[in-house]
């Protein structure tokens, strides 16, 4: 592994991706990726009775599943790098207690994809894990009733607000496989005082951007060096603020960025406001429909950067008026030429 | 990055965020509200014509829409609703029963002590405490006033 620039890793032994599973649950089996998740769920209770619980089964089935693709079995396991976004990231230790994989829980908020695969392509780098497994997941009834209010609530939601994707996604990182990560690069924490828990997009715009910036400087490319430019979820504010706050960076972004918050539902038609957000959003879209277009020869994507974005608030520090930390980590993913 | 300012980037976070439709928002409240009211209106006149007295018939108003407000909320519909009516419906008694019956839902997961029986006042409490307080104090100044003016 050599550091480039300031903040950017390369891996030189080149980790892949062997397998990925994304999971979603009714509202975004209806929505424009239908086609690209794995297996989808009705049931937001899963047949339990909590959603805390409905939500460590998603991230069971989901890391069931990506094993289960890869052709391997949890023994061969190494490591496994795991988050939510509930207090004490209980769907994570509560869906995997079983696995018996050595497990490191993560807690990076809606960044959580990036960070976990970050640590996976680092473990298998540095020989510390022949495989490690990525997972995270999100549920809008937990993410609800955690963040805001009772589901059954009547309020309104701001035109800035955005909906918890209830997805989960997982991947396999191991030295063989059709897709390589190139680089990575963790991501620095960046507040810019933004105080409405309704409008995240706008708190993790500045951090995405921060970051995006570096990375570009660090390794001398530009967007159009890349087939597409993904944040996690900045949805239809925060997108637009990262693609002005890049163009005072002098990197131009337009045509090249896609947010995951904008991809999984359909804005209008499923009444989502401002787009998505969630762990299980930006995981669901990452191991679901971007990997399957990159495994796909005639697919359109075969380099990409991955940013998922995390808004590290709590309850607590909204109520006591802090303002909205964000971050946003940097995966680089190839299509390998060789195929092995 | 070039933008470090907060005052610098509020502003440009201002610009990209859409606002509430405040007219939408005011003539949703106002019909529904206005509904919710005539509703009333017409459960007091119906108790009325059974024969109760104003005073009753009130009460009974008000239990009436609480009643509906509250098998609304179980049906989750209540929630549906609520977000095209929005301080409409949230404003009249309807508002107070839905936000005790979603909580009580919400937090019966956790038990019938520690969950429902903690938690189903934890958006309705605040309301209570500052309603209370207030009646309370006004009900002391109108007293000390009484009392001055030698009633």
């Amino acid at each position: 592994m050599k550091r480039i620039g300031r903040y950017t890793l390369e891996l030189e032994t080149k980790p892949r991706i062997l397998a990925s599973a994304a999971l979603g649950g009714k509202k975004e089996s209806e929505g424009p990726l239908r086609q690209d998740f794995d297996q989808t769920f009705s049931d937001t209770m899963m047949g339990t009775s909590s959603w805390e619980q409905a939500e460590a089964i998603m991230q069971k089935e989901a890391l069931g599943l990506a094993i289960a693709k890869a052709g391997i079995t949890a023994e061969d396991v190494d490591l496994v790098f795991a988050g939510d976004l509930l207090n004490q990231c209980i769907s994570s230790t509560f869906g995997l207690r079983d696995f018996n994989i050595p497990f490191l829980g993560q807690y990076g908020a809606c960044s959580t994809m990036a960070q976990t695969l970050l640590m996976s392509s680092l473990m298998v780098e540095s020989g510390a894990a022949r495989i490690a497994a990525a997972v995270t997941s999100s549920h809008f009834c937990s993410a609800e009733r955690q963040f805001r209010l009772p589901l059954e609530y009547g309020g309104q939601r701001t035109p800035t607000a955005q909906w918890t994707a209830t997805a989960s996604g997982s991947a396999i990182v191991t030295n063989r496989g059709e897709i390589q990560i190139e680089h990575v690069m963790p991501g620095k924490i960046v507040d810019l005082g933004i105080k409405d828990a309704a409008n995240m997009g706008a708190a993790m715009a500045p951090a995405a951007a921060n970051s995006y910036a570096d990375y570009f400087k660090d390794t001398g490319t530009s967007p159009q060096d890349y087939d597409a430019i993904f944040t996690g979820d900045l949805g239809k504010v925060g997108s637009s603020l990262l693609e002005k706050l890049l163009l005072e960076e002098g990197i131009n972004i337009a045509g090249k960025h896609k947010d995951c918050g904008l991809m999984i539902y359909d804005l209008e038609g499923q009444d989502v406001h401002a787009g998505a957000s969630g762990c299980g959003c930006s995981a669901s879209v990452l191991c679901g429909h971007i990997l399957k277009n990159m495994r796909d020869k005639s697919g359109k994507y075969k380099n990409i950067l991955f940013a998922a974005t995390g808004a590290l608030m709590s309850p607590t520090s909204t109520q006591q008026g802090e303002s909205i930390p964000g971050i946003a980590h940097i995966v680089h993913l190839r299509t390998c030429q060789d195929l092995t | 990055m070039k933008i470090t300012s907060k005052e610098q980037y509020g502003e440009m976070v201002k610009l990209e965020s859409p606002n509430s439709n405040y007219f939408k928002n005011s003539l949703m409240a106002f019909l529904f509200g206005g509904s919710i009211c005539t509703l009333g209106e017409f459960f007091c006149q119906l108790y009325l014509s059974w024969d109760m007295e104003l005073k009753e018939s009130r009460t009974l108003v008000a239990i009436t829409l609480i009643f509906i407000a509250a098998v609304l909320t179980v049906l989750k519909v209540y929630d549906k609703v609520a977000k095209y009516a929005g301080a409409g419906i949230v404003v009249p008694i309807t508002g107070f029963a839905n936000s005790v019956v979603a909580s009580a839902i919400e937090f019966r997961s956790e038990g019938f002590v520690m969950g429902l029986g903690a938690k189903i006042f934890s958006i309705a409490g605040p309301v209570l405490v500052f309603g209370i307080s207030s009646s309370v104090l006004y009900g002391i100044i109108l007293y000390v006033i009484k009392l001055v003016q030698g009633g």
